[in-house]
């Protein structure tokens, strides 16, 4: 493995260029490299400093490869060394003993006295007078030859295979000598292989330019493996990200933005005009966040308030309807949109006022349930609409519409089930087939205004209008995936995922 | 969407086939149904109260489905094998019938006092003569009884339903309104008799039946229903008596609907009896029974009525985008329990809706019908030829170009929510909240939903401490709406697309907040000036630090604020740094 050239070394660290230069003349001289640790001891250096040498040399560019490699030797250890420099400690043992001999106790007081003692006995190089007059005392008795110090002195000089592997086993378990692993470098020439060194130039300056230098000057290669400098710049949030995107889908279709900056909204407007009943489930605290200040509505468009009461309570424009005793109170009550189909009602109410003209409707912007809350849903989301009103139009059209709507977020395998929802007839779940996790799954909803919502706001009878929605958040949440919309929305995000979130195409 | 469970082995024997997991469940996709689950017994134990619970329950298994809200004739296996097999065209839809007493005998009558009036007025009445339960046709009947009172019943405020025993009961039964302390009666699944006032202390802690005492509680009469012995049959919209209670024996059923809302009991009524009358020797057959209301006029229940509705098949054809005959039209509806023919006249249709499908109410419903037996997927998708010309809203445009640069400026965007609680916009922003002019939540669950914002400072300031650990300084903002009240307005408030920003840092940054307004204001061609550009005067502002805060006048008029807040609100907001913000109003901008 050829190691990653290192940009950011200084000069400072580097070896001096005469060690560099020393290293370069011994591998010129040898065919097919050469090893670090040969190098260490042609030199008279340590190792280590070979291996810096290396990696300033690598540090040049393609002067020399070096390509790392470990291998397995005898080493001293610290008593190893100390042998080496000052004997065994048996043989020290022996050489402090005079001729006339010494007291035992004496010669325990040595550093090396107890295992000396022992292993010189066990030599037979010495002999205990236990019986001598004024304590046990220690004779020498033979000469000796302090072979333990030759074997070490041996290895130290790099000759360990001069030994037995039972001779360095038995000092190993001495603790004299280990085995240990080096890593060296195997050393060939480079491409660009010299024996001088020429200072390498970290960056190009004016001066440089200026004076046309940069032609005889070497510069320092780039670790290209780095990261680079983060530009210092602000992020948008992902989910408004997506949301542009989403404007930008409906603006492409035709579709005009509608004007949903109004988060409180009476249950009229919310909840009556879609002829959604008054006892719906919807309708209950539970579900909805109600207004406590500024409690009621209290302007209505009275002649479309009455004939809204009339299809409730009575029916007609073909209905039966629901025959219950609809009441103004609860029509009144303040609240928290629970979708943005509250400002498709007023929108459609309004254009009912004029002479009929076809219109694409949409919108993106936050709705509001007293819901538990949970990993995917929040208390406030934002729900994406689309609203479609001209004469004559299909079920069919609608679910073209929607194909053509999803294709352009990426998704062209739809299927539609059927479906209830208080304020559309038909209505239509929207599929869509998950590669992933290879089913189905509901990606919208979608249907046809009842005639009991329109007709009563004086839309001409044939006049369909077709409509759908979604959450922004679902799809925000499959983009980037991110699986608890805590992380994606509220002031418990992390900064960082905003930081680090990439640009959105729905379609790719 | 109500869920109901079946037995997968005794839904496929009813059906007379047997279906892969598969397969039913495209079968209910086509029908506008869903297979949400496939369980047992034994799952639902292991997963809601631990292995050891689960012990020797059953392993049958269970299909969760889910029905639609509006269709109460699917609530129960009967209804829902009814309505797949008439789909599915092996079975014809049944045709419901209310009959006389079989001998020649009177009707049962349930009379209703005027006492009533005050707490549950309307009741409704029917029989269901020799019946035959098994053990799972009975908890069917339980089971549907408990679907309706949670769907169309609405947890029993418009209606409850009781079944009785009939043979164990005389009428001409009495329905009437008593004060609690003087109605007494032993209830389903007690040993012994207790009063109306003691029962609404029992069930305080029963877990399903507390939550239906709200109903009656405060009431000064609660509803109940006697036969003609002084027997109590039920004490709607609570409990029944243990008297008259149903058994697997029982032949004869007399059920009783009392409701606030007649049209929903009569509907409910009609559910029961053509759900169950299937099982009756003559099946699909209802005997009568009269119900007399305190002015003396009489009704006599159940409806089960058919109405005719006649439309063309060019009606259903433009609507759904479809090109099919007459004929072939009326067989898709007769397919949806519809019983349909053509007329003869033009493409004319007569449909006739009966008194299972109450969710028709309109053409348009069975237009709907027409498509799902068509199959919704088999219809060709069409671009509509609506020609428009798309128009952003201008605040949004303007949002839209503004986040852009503030961006590019160096501002992080944040994403805050719209509701919070008091203490963020009024205390912690050392404010007090009647000055806030906010909007205030009656039913918030938790702290964190009691008003609207009225600035998006809080939000920002949340978003830094959930942030402490990034590197500083942190730079943020946010171009979204508060809502403020506001009279002119129909519904008394309005939403305010507001601009803020925050520099949150070792030293405040006042000159990095200012520069950003400058950026702004370019960004908006307002020159600085005093008449016709933009400037900064000292103010005073309880969030801000005091002479640390400026007012922003554009073209004469305030903005906004700027400055470097209080340590009381970085405190507040656990913060430790100094800080600065701009908040700003970008309406006048349009």
């Amino acid at each position: 493995m050829i190691f990653p050239v290192i940009v950011a070394q200084g000069e400072s660290s580097m070896a001096d260029n005469g060690l560099l230069e020393s290293v370069l003349r011994l591998v010129e001289k040898v065919d097919g490299g050469t090893d670090s640790q040969d190098v260490a001891a042609d030199l008279g250096v340590d190792h280590q400093v070979i291996v810096g040498a290396v990696k300033s040399l690598q540090a040049l560019g393609e002067v020399i490869s070096a390509e790392q490699k470990s291998s397995r030797h005898w080493e001293l250890t610290g008593e190893g060394r100390e042998i080496a420099e000052q004997g065994s400690h048996e043989a020290r043992v022996f050489n402090a003993i005079p001729d006339e001999g010494l007291p035992q106790n004496q010669l325990m007081k040595m550093p090396s006295g107890k295992v000396g003692f022992s292993k010189a006995m066990s030599n037979k190089w010495i002999r205990l007078d236990k019986a001598h007059e004024g304590g046990p005392r220690v004779f020498k008795t033979v000469t000796i030859e302090d072979t333990v110090r030759d074997k070490l002195q041996l290895v130290q000089k790099g000759q360990s295979a001069k030994l037995e592997d039972k001779e360095k086993n038995e000092l190993k378990k001495r603790k004299l000598l280990s085995e240990v692993t080096v890593k060296s470098y195997w050393i060939t020439k480079g491409s660009s292989f010299s024996t001088t060194i020429t200072k390498q130039e970290t960056e190009l300056t004016p001066e440089m330019i200026a004076s046309g230098s940069w032609k005889e000057k070497k510069f320092k290669p780039y670790n290209f493996e780095a990261m680079g400098v983060a530009p210092d710049c602000g992020h948008l949030h992902p989910l408004m990200k997506v949301r542009t995107q989403f404007r930008q889908i409906f603006l492409e279709m035709g579709f005009t933005e509608m004007p949903t900056n109004n988060f409180i909204e009476s249950s009229f407007w919310n909840f009556d005009s879609l002829f959604q009943p008054q006892q719906h489930p919807a309708r209950d605290q539970h579900d909805t966040f109600f207004i406590s200040d500024p409690a009621l509505a209290h302007e209505f468009p009275q002649d479309y308030l009455e004939r809204v009461k009339k299809v409730h309570s009575e029916g007609g424009y073909g209905s039966q309807g629901y025959k219950y005793d609809w009441k103004i109170e609860e029509a009144q009550k303040n609240l928290l949109r629970t979708h943005t189909t509250a400002v498709s009602a007023r929108m459609l109410y309004k254009l009912a006022q004029q002479k009929f003209t076809p219109v694409k409707y949409f919108s993106i912007d936050r709705v509001f349930r007293n819901e538990t809350l949970d990993a995917t849903h929040l208390a406030e989301f934002h729900q994406i609409e689309g609203v479609v009103a001209d004469y004559g139009l299909t079920l069919g059209n609608l679910m073209g519409i929607l194909h053509q709507f999803f294709t352009k977020l990426g998704i062209t395998k739809l299927r539609f089930k059927p479906a209830y929802n208080p304020y559309t007839e038909p209505s239509m779940e929207v599929f869509s087939y998950h590669e992933g996790l290879k089913k189905w799954v509901e990606v919208g909803n979608s249907g046809v205004f009842r005639p009991e919502m329109l007709l009563p706001m004086g839309l001409p009878e044939g006049v369909s209008v077709i409509a759908w929605g979604l959450s922004l958040e679902r799809p925000t949440m499959i983009k980037y995936g991110i699986n608890n919309i805590r992380e994606l929305v509220g002031h418990k995000v992390n900064l960082q995922m905003v930081y680090d979130s990439p640009i959105c195409r729905l379609d790719s | 969407m109500p869920t109901v469970s079946v037995k997968r082995d005794l839904l496929f024997e009813a059906l007379g086939q047997k279906y892969t997991d598969e397969e039913f469940d495209e079968l209910c996709f086509e029908f506008g149904l869903e297979l949400d689950e496939i369980t047992s017994e034994k799952e639902i134990l292991i997963r809601e109260q631990g292995g050891e619970k689960a012990e020797g329950a059953s392993d049958v298994v269970l299909y969760k489905i889910d029905v639609p809200a509006n269709r109460y004739d699917l609530l129960c296996l009967e209804g829902l094998v009814r309505g797949l097999q008439v789909f599915k065209e092996k079975l014809e839809a049944p045709r419901y019938k209310r009959v006389s007493p079989a001998d020649g005998g009177e009707p049962q009558r349930l009379v209703i006092t005027e006492e009533t009036a005050s707490v549950r007025p309307h009741a409704v009445a029917a029989v269901l003569r020799n019946i035959t339960f098994t053990q799972e046709r009975y908890e069917s009947f339980i089971e549907l009884q408990e679907k309706l009172h949670q769907n169309i019943c609405r947890k029993r405020t418009l209606v409850a339903i009781g079944t009785h025993d009939l043979d164990t009961i005389s009428g001409p039964f009495t329905y009437t309104a008593k004060p609690p302390g003087e109605i007494r009666f032993k209830p389903l699944s007690q040993s012994r008799e207790y009063t109306a006032a003691e029962l609404m202390s029992l069930y305080k802690t029963d877990s399903h039946l507390r939550h239906y005492l709200h109903i009656i509680e405060n009431e000064p009469l609660y509803p109940i229903i006697y036969d003609s012995n002084g027997i109590v049959l039920s004490m709607p919209p609570i409990i029944n008596g243990d008297h008259s209670k149903i058994s697997l024996n029982t032949k004869n059923i007399f059920i009783e609907c009392t409701a606030t809302d007649l049209t929903k009991a009569k509907i409910t009524l009609d559910m029961v009896v053509t759900m169950f009358s299937v099982y009756c020797d003559e099946p699909f057959t209802v005997e009568e029974a009269e119900v007399v209301y305190p002015d003396g006029r009489l009704s006599v229940y159940p409806e089960l009525a058919y109405r005719t509705e006649t439309l063309s098949g060019d009606f259903i054809n433009k609507r759904v985008g479809i090109n099919e005959s007459a004929e072939s039209i009326a067989q898709l509806l007769t397919r949806m329990c519809l019983r349909s023919e053509v007329s003869g006249e033009g493409d004319l249709i007569q449909v006739e809706i009966p008194p299972t499908r109450a969710d028709v109410i309109h053409a348009c419903d069975i237009m709907e019908d027409a498509a799902i037996a068509y199959g919704f997927n088999n219809i060709v998708r069409s671009t509509p030829r609506t020609y428009t010309v798309a128009n952003q809203l201008p605040v949004n445009k303007l949002t839209e170009l503004l986040r852009q640069d503030l961006t590019a400026a160096g501002f992080t965007e944040a994403l805050t929510f719209a509701l919070c609680s008091e203490e963020d916009i009024a205390d912690k922003l050392r404010k007090n909240i009647t000055e806030t002019r906010a909007v205030h939540i009656s039913n918030p669950k938790t702290a964190d939903f009691q008003v609207a914002r009225t600035s998006l400072l809080p939000g920002l300031l949340k978003t830094i401490a959930a942030n402490r650990k990034m590197p500083l300084p942190l730079k943020l903002f946010e171009i979204s709406d508060v809502v403020l009240k506001d009279e002119t307005k129909d519904v008394g408030a309005r939403n305010n697309r507001r601009l803020c920003a925050v520099y949150y840092n070792k030293s405040p940054g006042f000159e990095v907040i200012h520069g950003l307004l400058d950026r702004v204001m370019q960004l908006l061609d307002v020159k600085p000036g005093r008449n016709q550009g933009y400037h900064i005067q000292a103010a005073e502002d309880s969030t801000f630090f005091p002479g640390r805060c400026a007012e922003i006048f554009s073209c004469g008029k305030s903005i906004g604020h700027l400055g470097v807040l209080h340590p009381d609100v970085i405190s507040r907001f656990e913060l430790t740094m100094p800080c600065s913000a701009i908040d700003i109003d970008i309406e006048p901008f349009l």
